[in-house]
């Protein structure tokens, strides 16, 4: 009797304790239902032609738009690009294809400590580097952070997606007599290439919504940006200014930006399961 | 010995020049190299940035407490307080919420709810710091104002930690929003962990007749402690560093006061607010230093949750070829 | 034949004559690789020991010998595929076109050309069509002139007795072929670059018995442009394909000589206790 008695007193502690471990759940999921509620009451609204077509108005005169920051986070996306693909990639193929266990231990090591750094840091390294000694906040900079911030994580991506390459395909292709280089350009980063673009698309969702490393680098800027030279507006940079302002106009204008950047960025991951679900039916 | 003739063919037959490999195995080291070199002009940058107000201060700017850069007094210990607070803050509420949450994700729920949890918590990890500080001013903290710490104050106003004036803007309103930040994190390393514990170690806890909770207890729990110690050292890392949701919503008032209703002020914050304010060159020195102390803590936090996490992979490695 | 080994190994492995090749090996009038007491290493691991051996020109040799005997790492020497296994090591020579192909000033790149290889395991490259698998080498070696290529990709199908099947679908992947074609695939690749010899590692041993004689009858019409030499397990198929047969076992080569003899006449106890043992 004894015995079952305390079967019973177990089963209730088990159920409780997945009771517990739902609730949990819903709680760690609630933020993003709460948040998506807010953007979309709030932003939808405010998302109209001038928003995306006008410059930011005067400092408290309603209206105006976001179009200078929306271009200018374009533009420091491509430019971190340009640094951080290249360099990204061609890291991952030595890792992948070159190195030494002890050397890539180490290179792996490092790119594992620098994805840790707050993103800030970037930030103030990057002024210390660019801004200090040019006297002057410009596109170069922010994107020099931002691209430096893509390295690490390209760099580890395109490593693991060229080693689920077969090394079957490296040894056909050598032993039609093609060099090692043009067998890794031409077959085993084409077999991955749709691994490699989704790393650097994630890498770039990554970096979109960043906003600390371009606080003292891009700064913004009130007007269209002239010269790469000069400072930049980017996107998120607009809605953090706005939603520490004390107008409701800019306020209003915060949500709508925030309201497309989230969309951009979920754009950007709907197109990497996209490109991922392909992969995995080719593999299979 | 005579070997047989060799018939004529359009590839050229000289040696192929072996430049292009040498070139491209160097070119790609040298990416590869990328990272170090990033690491060298980090560490670099802040030295160089900061070694006036090292020399000058020294040991007294971590351990001052006045921040005052009209005076030129510059001593770092509330953002110091403030980072460690607001990040413990996010780790209390984070940690248990996320084991939780991953033990439902690989042990308790249906199937058909994994993948579309999974997928919202990972969605949760894409959003932007910026809009969580967006959503945190407009939403949560005049909640938190009018609902939750008054509530909280009636219920725990006997103890330190809730009292004083309530704001909306604070200590605990920052920790809240960088634990929301570090969920995902936390969530979804140690649901890899519990995944990788083998089934077999389960099955001997049911073969027992354990119950859920138990199996859960014994098998995955226990074998999984270490591992899910580095995620939650992981997620520090994480909290550490993070800038803009807790800049809007932590008050950024340099001060350190027991009560969580106060508002603080973090390391990242202060460089986040006074970074283009600094008009002296002691005052740029002073928030380099700054930078390079943060640096400091999330490279030292960074590198003991790897380590934890390397020896349990290496736990798993070995369990499973014996 | 596997069942027959343990006993194999226990009783004859020790006799003193093992470790060395036999002299009446055959003598064509010139041989394609002159290879001259070859020994290769994994590592410590000794894997081929001492082995010499003329492999006839346009001819086909076969290969055979139990599991682990070093037949594919022997084919993997003779166009220098071994080297892509980090820290192997190899000694002796082997003569191709008057020349050692380990000597340094050779470079490898060259010799693969001139050597090619068809694996067990089909390996279309998967990001291209038939077309573009056949004409890869061709491409990639710089050959840019679009009527040859065009030659070549016809000639290279017909000769891998698959033009008939593809002619209409060359733009198609590669790996929307069925297995037996991709094996096809794979040797038209290799003959696109008109290679003087095929070194073939159990090209058909995961193809059904239909694709397998395909794979056969090619071999048998390849001979009279190449040199080719093939790993088999299948006996048979050694005996239908081949003119030569080489006997290795445990990293040595016990036997060498044309395919009729070892297969009714062996003169060593190994290569009976194998083939008998495939056979009864
Ligand atoms: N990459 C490698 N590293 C170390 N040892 C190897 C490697 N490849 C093969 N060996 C060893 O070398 C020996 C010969 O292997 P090989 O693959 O040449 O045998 P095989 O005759 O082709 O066998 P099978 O008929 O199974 O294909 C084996 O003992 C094997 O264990
Ligand atoms: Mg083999």
């Amino acid at each position: 009797m004894s015995g079952s008695a305390n079967h019973q007193f177990r089963k209730a502690k088990s159920l409780i304790a997945s009771l517990l471990c739902s609730v949990a759940a819903l709680l760690v999921i609630a933020p993003l239902g709460l948040i998506f509620f807010y953007l979309l009451r709030s932003g939808l609204s405010s998302l109209n032609v001038a928003f995306f077509t006008n410059l930011p108005r005067p400092v408290g005169e309603p209206g105006g738009g976001m179009a200078n920051a929306i271009v200018g986070s374009g533009e420091l996306l491509a430019l971190a690009s340009l640094i951080g693909v290249p360099v990204g990639v061609l890291g991952g193929v030595y890792l992948a294809e070159y190195g030494t266990a002890r050397v890539n231990a180490l290179l792996r090591f490092v790119a594992d400590v620098l994805n840790g750094v707050p993103s800030i840091i970037w930030g103030v390294v990057v002024y210390g580097l660019i801004v200090l000694p040019f006297k002057s906040f410009s596109a170069y900079a922010g994107s020099l952070a931002l691209g430096f911030m893509m390295i690490p994580l390209i760099m580890r991506t395109t490593e693991e997606v060229l080693l689920l390459v077969p090394g079957g395909y490296r040894e056909a292709a050598l032993a039609l007599g093609i060099s090692r280089w043009k067998t890794i350009v031409h077959i085993v980063m084409k077999t991955a290439s749709k691994g490699i673009v989704t790393g650097v698309l994630l890498a770039l969702a990554r970096i979109a919504g960043e906003t600390a490393p371009l606080l003292f680098t891009a700064f913004g800027n009130r007007f269209w940006n002239r010269s790469l030279a000069e400072p930049i507006a980017a996107l998120p940079l607009q809605i953090f200014t706005y939603a520490i302002s004390p107008y409701d106009d800019w306020h209003r204008q915060a949500w709508a930006g925030a309201l497309l950047l989230v969309a951009m960025i979920f754009l950007i991951n709907l197109l990497v399961r996209f490109l991922t679900r392909g992969r995995a039916a080719r593999v299979a | 010995m005579a070997t047989a003739a060799v018939p004529t063919s359009v590839l050229q037959l000289r040696p192929a020049s072996r430049f292009g490999d040498r070139a491209f195995e160097w070119l790609t080291f040298a990416m590869s190299l990328g990272v170090v070199v990033l690491v060298i002009l980090v560490g670099w940058q802040l030295a160089r940035g900061s070694h006036l107000a090292i020399t000058k201060f020294g040991f007294h700017f971590l351990a001052t407490s006045t921040w005052d850069p009209v005076a030129e007094q510059y001593g770092a210990l509330p953002f110091i307080y403030g980072t460690v607070v607001s990040s413990l803050l996010a780790l209390i509420i984070a940690v248990p919420l996320s084991i939780a949450t991953a033990i439902y994700l690989t042990e308790l729920a249906p199937l058909w709810i994994r993948q579309p949890l999974a997928s919202g918590i990972e969605m949760l990890a894409a959003i932007p710091s910026v809009i969580l500080g967006l959503w945190g001013i407009f939403v949560m903290i005049p909640w938190l104002r009018a609902h939750a710490f008054p509530a909280l104050k009636a219920a725990l106003g006997w103890t330190p930690f809730f009292t004083g004036p309530i704001y909306g803007v604070s200590m605990l309103a920052g920790g809240i929003i960088i634990a929301i930040m570090i969920l995902p994190i936390i969530t979804s390393v140690a649901r890899e962990i519990m995944r990788s514990v083998p089934n077999l170690q389960r099955e001997a806890a049911y073969a027992l007749g354990a119950t859920k909770w138990e199996v859960t207890r014994i098998a995955v729990l226990s074998y999984a402690k270490n591992g899910l110690f580095g995620a939650a050292i992981l997620g520090l890392g994480r909290a550490l560093g993070e800038t803009m949701a807790v800049t809007m919503v932590i008050g950024n008032t340099p001060q350190i006061k027991a009560s969580l209703f106060a508002p603080g002020y973090t390391l990242a914050s202060v460089i986040a607010n006074e970074f283009t304010e600094a008009t002296t060159d002691m005052y740029l020195q002073a928030l380099f230093e700054i930078g390079l102390v943060l640096f400091g803590i999330t490279i030292l936090a960074n590198l003991l949750a790897q380590l934890l996490l390397k020896t349990m992979t290496r736990k798993m490695t070995t369990r499973v070829a014996q | 034949m596997i069942e027959t080994l343990p006993a194999m190994q226990t009783t004859r492995v020790r006799t003193v004559d093992f470790m060395q090749p036999l002299t009446d090996q055959p003598q064509p009038d010139a041989p394609a690789f002159g290879v001259k007491n070859l020994s290769m290493w994994y590592g410590a691991k000794e894997a081929i020991k001492n082995v010499t051996i003329d492999v006839p020109a346009k001819r086909v040799t076969a290969i055979i010998g139990p599991s682990g005997c070093g037949k594919s790492t022997f084919l993997r020497c003779l166009n220098r595929m071994h080297e892509l296994v980090p820290r192997t090591r190899v000694e002796g020579e082997v003569l191709f076109a008057g020349q050692n192909l380990y000597s340094p000033d050779v470079d490898p790149a060259m010799i693969r050309r001139r050597i090619g290889m068809v694996f067990q395991k089909s390996n279309p490259f998967p990001t291209m069509s038939i077309a573009e698998n056949v004409l890869v080498g061709l491409k990639l070696n710089g050959v840019r002139d679009r009527n040859l290529l065009n030659e070549r990709l016809e000639k290279s199908l017909r000769m891998a007795a698959l033009w008939s099947e593809v002619k209409d679908d060359l733009r198609k992947p590669g790996i929307s072929l069925s297995g037996g074609q991709q094996q096809r695939l794979c040797i038209a690749r290799a003959i696109a670059i008109e290679p003087e010899v095929l070194l073939m590692d159990e090209p058909a041993s995961a193809l059904d018995p239909i694709a397998t004689m395909k794979i056969e009858e090619l071999i048998t019409e390849l001979k009279a442009n190449y040199t080719i030499v093939i790993v088999t397990h299948n006996m048979q198929q050694a005996s239908r394909c081949s003119d030569f047969t080489a006997f290795f076992y445990m990293g040595a080569l016990i036997e060498f000589a044309n395919t009729a003899k070892i297969f009714s006449n062996p003169t060593r106890r190994q290569t009976e206790d194998y083939i008998t043992g495939r056979f009864g």
